[in-house]
């Protein structure tokens, strides 16, 4: 086939993008001069030296580039875009590594404190956000965005929207994650958990998730299937209300436009109420929304059979989206925070359990008639049991809700224990799960390197998980009972700091759960290294593709 | 047509979906969050809440980045041993000035919202440097390092009048000084540590890490942990007219 010759131009999307970086650069580096503290410095630099590289790629990418687009589909077969799913899939692999290394770190500081040197950039209130950032955000976000590319293009039938606009996305959010990660450890911070990044890097932030929804957005648009499948609904949720929640939480007044300190809008009571209904909502659209998409598509995938019921889907996702938004109050049990609101958030927080279960039973009754998968694919053992763990903890998580609960629970390790059985359990081996799938579907290859290995991840972290989890449930009930402990006289029976002294043995165990998961996810990074680099390649069938409908 | 039938509507058509979904998830935070902006009973009516002077500001802004609040709470619970361990549970006015809010959600320390006056300058000093040296079991980091850095007593009036945009009230008396009583609230000698408790009520001048010369982040944190929670006079707090 021959292709008709034209001539070949750079698209308005190269050279516009070129120009706007070109003067991107240039304001980055009059800030950079400008800077009145190191780190806003570090960081105009950072992004000036990040600005040039991207327009000198854009350009050389038009070099190198045949005069035409890659076209929208081959032959009659939609031609995907699997570039910035594999880059977003590797960064996934490495920030989850780097994570996981920062949560033993830390773990290790709170059981042996010399460990934190008496050095500013590694002590424990700079590498806590870190750690944080860099398992939600970093690793759960590059799954999110890789698994939501691969399965909008999959159950739309058409390529990824955009040219550039997808490598934006990637590559930006990519470089958000680090103008955040080194601002942690500068101490550049606004204090707000899991909202930490200081205003520019917000505004950096709110730029790219603006583009990562119109990518996603355009794509469904130009689906070639009638329905849009459910997993989209979740991932069009948990795109949208992040956004709306990062713009919700996080207006702030620099002090100056050169200095990276800044001064949230919001303060007191009502700076607590937005933080937290954003702090729970991240749990509840980005931890959850997000990656109940993932289970939608990769599981009825991997199980090769249909979602359970249809109509449990469509009143799971608005029950959830709903019910989710009120919870926040609940991290404010007994606060200054007026009754109402606290009330209001626990009641709506044991409703949630209802919706979540309804979720998971979808979930795991898409394995009807396939049951036997989990003796021989670890794979999908492992996304069925991170449903299970789903299961646990969104239990749990109600039950810690209700006010007589949340006065022994809150301010100890419960509440690590449980967000941990959630974010190991769940979003861990559901993230996993889907890599292990995603990478020889990505870069075209058979299947995996090696299950077996799969099989020992599996087991060496679930053994890790369980460590760390029931750790946490006897230090965080221990310390919650020895707080409100009298003895016979009506005197408090413990200081303070000898229950600080009994949560040592639980921390070492947690420790060494921690490091469990960690060897895992090492076991995990070479075997898809290997799948990458001597996997066999798959020949592709041409098969006659009908509508659902 | 079954309710089944007719949610295709969402399923077919993605700006009607995205538009269900925005509707779906505002509810919930506008019933709780905006009644917060209006409803008068959400904080209290107190005397002697005020903003932070200059020095307790920038320890403020130390605390902040340390990330002390990821260990240390300053909420006290009413609750019976909560009450006896740290004192009078929190007011919601007593954390109205605080942009952002300090309220933490773990104590692997203590709760700090009333540390301010329970210890010595000396002994803030020695535990901030090394905790071990006078708590052997304790976990907390050490910081040595905030008595090498000094404060910088001309940005700190930019800090304030920001505050002051987003609602925190220091007067022009306050920020046209702001330079010189950061200094002054440092050094029981100088000549406008008069001036400054006056614009400031409660504010205690002292040399709280016991060096001359400029103040250092040494002073400024122990500066603000000792103010924590000691605006308020609960001999005179009226819990009845507050009840909420």
């Amino acid at each position: 086939m021959s292709q008709p010759s034209i001539s070949k131009s750079m698209t308005i999307g190269e050279s516009g993008l070129a120009v706007v970086f070109a003067a991107t650069a240039f304001l980055c580096v009059i800030a950079s001069a400008k800077a009145l503290d190191a780190p806003f410095a570090f960081h105009a630099a950072l992004s000036a030296a990040a600005s040039l590289a991207a327009v000198f790629v854009i350009i050389n990418r038009y070099f190198e580039r045949p005069a035409a687009l890659p076209p929208a589909e081959i032959n009659g077969r939609p031609n995907y875009n699997m570039g910035p799913i594999k880059f977003s899939s590797f960064m996934a692999m490495f920030w989850g590594i780097a994570g996981f290394l920062v949560g033993l770190i830390i773990a290790s500081q709170l059981a042996w404190p010399a460990l934190n040197f008496d050095l500013p950039w590694i002590q424990f209130g700079r590498l806590r956000p870190l750690h944080t950032s860099a398992v939600i955000f970093a690793f759960g976000g590059n799954v999110l965005i890789a698994s939501s590319f691969y399965v909008v293009q999959k159950s739309c039938r058409v390529r990824l929207a955009g040219d550039l606009a997808p490598w934006f996305v990637v590559i930006g959010y990519n470089f958000f994650i680090l103008v955040a990660g080194t601002g942690y450890l500068l101490g550049v911070t606004q204090s707000k958990e899991y909202a930490e990044p200081e205003w520019y890097a917000d505004l950096w932030l709110t730029i790219v998730w603006v583009v990562y929804l119109l990518v996603f957005l355009v794509t469904v648009i130009k689906r070639k299937e009638p329905h849009i499948f459910v997993a989209n609904w979740f991932y069009l949720a948990f795109i949208v209300t992040i956004a709306v929640l990062h713009l919700g939480n996080n207006p702030a007044l620099p002090v100056s436009a050169f200095g990276s300190k800044s001064y949230v809008a919001w303060g007191g009571i009502q700076d607590a109420m937005f933080q937290w209904w954003y702090g729970h909502n991240a749990v509840g659209f980005f931890l959850t929304a997000g990656f109940l998409a993932i289970m939608y598509y990769f599981i009825p995938k991997r199980a090769d059979r249909p979602i359970y019921s249809y109509r449990l889907s469509i009143i799971h996702f608005w029950a959830l989206i709903f019910l989710y938004i009120w919870a926040g109050p609940h991290h404010l049990h007994y606060t200054a925070l007026p009754d109402w609101t606290q009330t209001l958030g626990m009641t709506f927080s044991i409703m949630l359990w209802m919706p979540s279960w309804g979720g998971m039973i979808n979930g795991l009754m898409t394995l009807s008639g396939a049951w036997d998968k989990l003796r021989t694919d670890p794979v999908l053992r492992m996304l069925v049991v991170s449903v299970a763990f789903y299961g646990m903890s969104t239990f749990e998580g109600p039950m810690m809700s209700i006010k007589v609960v949340n006065s022994l629970s809150h301010y100890t390790d419960w509440t690590i224990g449980h967000v941990h059985s959630g974010a190991l359990g769940w979003v861990g081996f559901v993230s996993f799960g889907a890599l292990y799938c995603l990478v020889p579907w990505a870069w075209n290859r058979k299947g995996l390197y090696s299950l077996k290995l799969v099989n020992w991840h599996f087991w060496v972290a679930t053994l890790g998980i369980v460590l760390y989890i029931s750790a946490m449930w006897v230090s965080g009930i221990l310390q919650g009972l020895m707080w409100r402990a009298y003895t016979s006289l009506g005197f408090l029976e413990y200081s303070f700091i000898e229950t600080v002294e009994a949560m040592h043995p639980f921390y070492i165990i947690r420790a060494a759960g921690g490091g469990l998961f960690l060897i895992g996810s090492l076991i995990m990074a070479y075997n898809l290294w290997m799948t990458v680099r001597v996997g066999e390649r798959e020949v592709q069938m041409p098969v006659a593709l009908q509508p659902a409908e | 047509m079954s309710f089944w039938t007719r949610h295709q509507i969402f399923e077919k058509n993605s700006i009607i979906l995205i538009v269900g979904i925005l509707l779906v998830i505002s509810i919930g935070g506008l019933v709780e969050i905006t009644p917060l902006f209006y409803l008068k009973s959400t904080i209290e009516k107190v005397d002697g809440v005020r903003p932070y002077t200059p020095l307790e500001l920038a320890g403020r802004n130390v605390y902040v980045r340390e990330g002390c609040y990821l260990c240390h709470s300053q909420m006290i619970r009413p609750l019976r041993d909560e009450v006896e361990r740290y004192g009078h549970f929190s007011l919601a006015a007593e954390s109205m000035f605080d942009h952002p809010f300090q309220w933490g959600s773990k104590r692997t320390g203590p709760d700090l919202a009333r540390v301010g006056a329970k210890y010595s300058d000396d002994w803030h000093v020695t535990h901030l440097i090394n905790p071990r040296a006078i708590v052997p079991q304790s976990v907390m980091p050490g910081y040595p390092f905030l008595s090498q850095a000094e404060v910088d007593p001309d940005t700190i009036a930019d800090h304030m009048r920001t505050l002051r945009a987003v609602g925190v009230p220091y007067t022009d008396e306050q920020i046209a000084n702001a330079g010189a009583d950061l200094k002054a609230q440092a050094d029981p000698d100088n000549a406008g540590s008069d001036a400054f408790t006056k614009r400031y009520a409660k504010a205690v001048v002292r040399n709280f890490d016991g060096k001359t010369g400029t103040p250092t982040e040494m002073d400024a944190l122990i500066a603000y942990l000792q103010m924590l929670g000691t605006l308020v006079d609960f001999k005179i707090y009226n819990e009845k007219a507050n009840l909420r």
